[in-house]
């Protein structure tokens, strides 16, 4: 349950970046969680609504894409589209891989006022 | 975590030693956003309190909505913490590893064995991961090995801030190794960096050969693998060979070591593993070495 310590340190740059950027409350947010990132999104959007409570996100609406897992195959020596950190390489089935992509936690973008 | 100090928020205890709380200092107002109840006690004035939730900011403006790119990492912040901690280890040749495994797969039996094994050798220190009570760090310090605890309270982990406050408590001598007994779980540690220079993953093999397919992204993030229990080998339908298979497929550079911390088996392996990354570290810090030639 790591989420519940993503979604605090997602409300903490939010509020950083409220100071900053002058605005008082967050209609929309937009978050990037790799299917790498061993995040279960789910529990993310149960842990935001806890967290955004009484807060600046209070009434955001939680939008959470999920890039693919992306790896370099050192025997093909091209990026190549994985499901999981254990799966072999679709076209040549070797597992020197190294991911390149999908495993990202970011906040990406806001609509506020 | 706290806006102000950026201390992390929650029961997160750092006993004994430093003099730091932070809670007197907030000239702010913290709020509670969980369904749980907290108690903090604030008796000892040597814990460290960590403020109980994010800071308000109010930040007064237009009330005309527009669209914000931040493009921040959510984890920005450990990262930042785990650097600082990192440079410092490095600065004072300390060799820091984080140990992370399942809860029982033998992680403290295995550390103190090590720790009785090589206090007589090198200088080392333990930080102690629990989410309650300081019953390891007892049993660590029952070693002669200075430890210090680190309850997490709710958290699911150890992450780079608390680990900097422990340093400040534990002050670890030059040049040694520092063991960071994570909290049992093998899904949350492996997003947050602590500054170590190696994560170790412990896996027993009472546990189920298909773990690093199951929990892939601790055997990514691991450097090195410890098969531990391995003298229960003859009673159990464990493929060895099936496990590690699968640990390399997720992590095809994965060092793996097989031990049992009761019968000692493969320990002599895994001491020469630390006593060779250690001095590898201990490049460039001649004058600790010579310390330590005087002493030996």
């Amino acid at each position: 349950m790591h989420e519940m310590s993503l979604c605090e340190s997602v409300l903490q740059i939010v509020e950083e970046e409220a100071t900053r950027q002058r605005f008082s409350r967050v209609k929309w947010l937009q978050l990037e969680i790799g299917v790498l990132a061993g995040v279960e999104v789910e529990a993310m959007r149960f842990c935001f609504d806890v967290v955004a409570r009484n807060s600046l996100l209070q009434e955001a609406e939680l939008d959470i894409v999920q890039p693919g897992g992306e790896a370099w195959c050192m025997q093909c020596a091209q990026t190549v589209a994985i499901a999981a950190r254990y799966t072999p390489c679709p076209h040549c089935g070797s597992y020197q891989l190294q991911v390149t992509g999908g495993d990202q936690m970011r906040i990406k973008e806001l609509e506020v006022e | 975590m706290c806006t102000v100090c950026g201390c992390s928020e929650g029961e997160v205890r750092v006993e004994p030693g430093s003099g730091h709380d932070h809670k007197p200092q907030h000239a702010h107002h913290h709020e509670h956003h969980h369904q749980h109840s907290r108690s903090h006690s604030h008796e000892h004035s040597h814990d460290h309190h960590y403020g109980l939730g994010p800071a308000r900011a109010h930040a007064p403006g237009l009330e005309q909505s527009r669209m914000v790119q931040i493009e921040q990492d959510i984890l920005g912040k450990n990262d930042q913490y785990a650097r600082a901690n990192r440079a410092r280890l490095t600065g004072q040749g300390i060799f820091a590893l984080n140990l992370v495994s399942s809860p029982g797969s033998g992680k403290t039996t295995l550390l103190t064995s090590t720790l009785t094994a090589l206090r007589e050798q090198i200088p080392l220190a333990v930080i102690e991961g629990d989410q309650q009570t300081s019953q390891d760090a007892d049993r660590i310090r029952a070693t002669g090995v200075n430890a210090i605890q680190v309850n997490t309270g709710k958290g699911c982990h150890l992450d780079a801030h608390m680990v900097g406050h422990a340093l400040d408590s534990l002050t670890p001598e030059r040049g040694s190794i520092l063991f960071i007994e994570n909290v049992g779980n093998l899904v949350c540690p492996a997003a947050f960096d602590l500054g170590e220079a190696h994560k170790v993953a412990i896996l027993s093999i009472t546990e189920g050969e298909d773990k690093p397919i199951k929990y892939p992204d601790m055997f990514a993030a691991a450097d090195l693998l410890l098969l531990n229990k391995i003298d229960l080998l003859p009673h159990l339908n464990f493929d060895v060979a099936r496990c590690i298979e699968y640990a390399r497929q997720v992590n095809p550079a994965l060092q793996v070591i097989q031990v049992s911390a009761t019968s000692g088996e493969g320990m002599e392996q895994w001491y020469q593993w630390l006593r060779l990354n250690r001095q590898n570290r201990l490049i460039g810090h001649a004058t600790d070495v010579s310390a330590e030639a005087r002493r030996a």
